[in-house]
């Protein structure tokens, strides 16, 4: 039975918030950089932290080089008097989904999730390396951009795309981002003019890499009436799943995203028309990966934000596409999206998101 | 606020504890340490290399271990021409996905050679262990794969 068979509790996204998205924030610790987005992500829809029955945050230890970051992070929405509160080691697209399983029970009725991440702290090649297989992989320590280029080669090699095609992703991506003020990287720069970029790892030129970038983002989720009260146009989720692949590099077919496609399924993808798709896809040659997996049509516009080569704030990057995609729906430019995040190298894990309008 | 004015600190995050490497694991490193390649028996009777303690698809227990290799084939590369600072080599290299003779799936590693002109998906390459005295049991026992009969 699909999930788009499965009776859910409608749960909507009332409220979205990001901070801008900037390639190195040292002027402000967490707290400092999440509050604004909080203080925003209430305000729009007029509530306080006494109107949510539930906090889950996403981010994690190894940005800011200290364990349990996400407690002091905790302050930015005021710790007393206590409330419920969780945490995910992981893109804050997946502290949502606990959010909304918890919001399934229906003991409460609205809950505030958010994410945060500096990346600018350290060596973000060095860093990624620590999620790999401890055994076989991370003792050599490849970078992410290594690890995505093996991922772009073998494409290139089933001839499902070409470096032509990476440019002109990359090239799209900012271009859609001038019309996004708290996106990082705006630019309108032709594919012919990125294609003479040197390669960084080949065969990924620079245009083809996600931007470092520091960034936090909140949703406030609804269920019931009061998703009902908070919102003129209640921005539905309609289907909710994640899955991940083995961590074994070598025993995927990195050119395909089954895990997604599972996913998609379940959360009932297909079952209407897609109008916008938001993916999580830092780097260019991911968005056909993952467009494909998803069963998306050419008339489906993908990442109006900007996506992920404009801002690609680490542990937020994920949660921002379920916001850009909503945003979308609220303001009536679309009806019907897909919000797509990522986790792990190449692709390991996916989550998909369907979003529709009242 | 100017730069200079920023409060910067230097703090190293760390986790030293050690783990046993385990039956499968353990055999596969203890095999490099030999100059030998050890892969798994997967469910459907893929050579799983290196080998996990379950088989990535079905989750069942993986069955016999089978010797491999040391020869394969890149199934994908990428040439790096700077090294980064723990890079396996200090000179332009290629990570690849190499599937060694006989396993059903690819491991990785770095790959020496002159120029990213020899290599190619296909290529045939070959594992070039480190003396035996200097072997260890770990990844880097393997120096580098290296190109099969030298140039491709």
């Amino acid at each position: 039975m699909s999930a788009a068979a499965r009776t859910v509790r409608p749960v909507s996204i009332a409220s979205f918030a990001q901070s801008q998205n900037v390639r190195k924030d040292d002027e402000r610790n967490e707290v400092e950089g999440l509050m604004p987005v909080i203080a925003e992500v209430f305000g729009n829809i007029g509530i306080t932290k006494a109107d949510v029955g539930f906090i889950c945050s996403g981010s994690t230890d190894y940005l800011i080089g200290g364990p349990f970051s996400f407690v002091m992070a905790l302050d930015a929405v005021g710790v007393w008097p206590p409330k419920s509160e969780s945490h995910v080691e992981m893109d804050g697209a997946w502290a949502l989904y606990e959010a909304w399983v918890l919001l399934q029970e229906g003991e409460i009725d609205a809950a505030l999730v958010y994410s945060f991440g500096r990346s600018s702290l350290g060596d973000l090649n060095e860093i990624l390396t620590l999620q790999m297989d401890p055994y076989y992989e991370a003792p050599l320590w490849p970078d992410i951009v290594s690890l995505s280029a093996l991922q772009a080669r073998a494409l290139i090699d089933a001839g499902k795309a070409t470096e032509a095609d990476f440019a002109a992703i990359a090239s799209r991506s900012r271009r859609d981002a001038l019309a996004n003020p708290k996106a990082q990287v705006r630019n309108d720069t032709a594919p012919e003019v990125l294609l003479a970029d040197d390669y960084v790892v080949a065969p990924l030129r620079r245009h083809a890499l996600p931007p470092i970038t520091d960034g936090a983002a909140a949703i406030v989720l609804a269920a019931g009436d009061k998703a009902l009260e908070w919102s003129d146009r209640p921005v539905w989720i309609t289907g909710f799943d994640h899955r991940m692949e083995t961590h074994s590099l070598g025993a995927r077919d990195l050119t395909s995203s089954p895990s997604t496609a599972k996913a998609a399924e379940v959360a009932g993808v297909a079952a209407g028309k897609i109008d916008i798709a938001e993916i999580h896809a830092p780097f260019a040659h991911q968005e056909i990966i993952v467009a494909e997996a998803l069963g998306l049509d050419d008339s489906v516009v993908i990442n109006p934000s900007g996506g992920p080569l404009a801002a690609n704030p680490m542990m937020s990057a994920g949660l921002i596409r379920i916001g850009e995609a909503a945003e979308r729906i609220r303001s009536g430019q679309a009806d019907r999206a897909v919000a797509h995040a990522t986790s792990g190298p190449c692709l390991q894990q996916n989550l998909v998101c369907v979003l529709e309008g009242a | 606020m100017a730069d200079s004015e920023v409060l910067h600190a230097e703090h190293r995050l760390e986790y030293p504890y050690s783990r046993s490497t385990g039956p499968i694991i353990g055999a596969f490193l203890t095999g490099l340490r030999d100059g030998k390649f050890f892969g798994a028996t997967g469910s459907d009777g893929k050579i799983i290399v290196p080998p996990t303690e379950y088989d990535p698809i079905t989750s069942d227990d993986v069955g016999e271990l089978v010797e491999v290799g040391p020869g394969g084939v890149i199934e994908s590369w990428a040439w790096v021409s700077n090294p980064l600072r723990k890079h396996p080599r200090t000179t332009p290299f290629a990570w690849a996905l190499i599937r060694l003779d006989g396993a059903g799936t690819a491991m990785m590693h770095a790959v020496d050679a002159a120029s990213p002109d020899d290599l190619a998906t296909g290529t045939r390459v070959t594992a070039k262990f480190r003396p035996a005295a200097e072997r260890i049991g770990s990844m880097s026992d393997i120096e580098a794969f290296v190109v099969e009969g030298g140039a491709a």
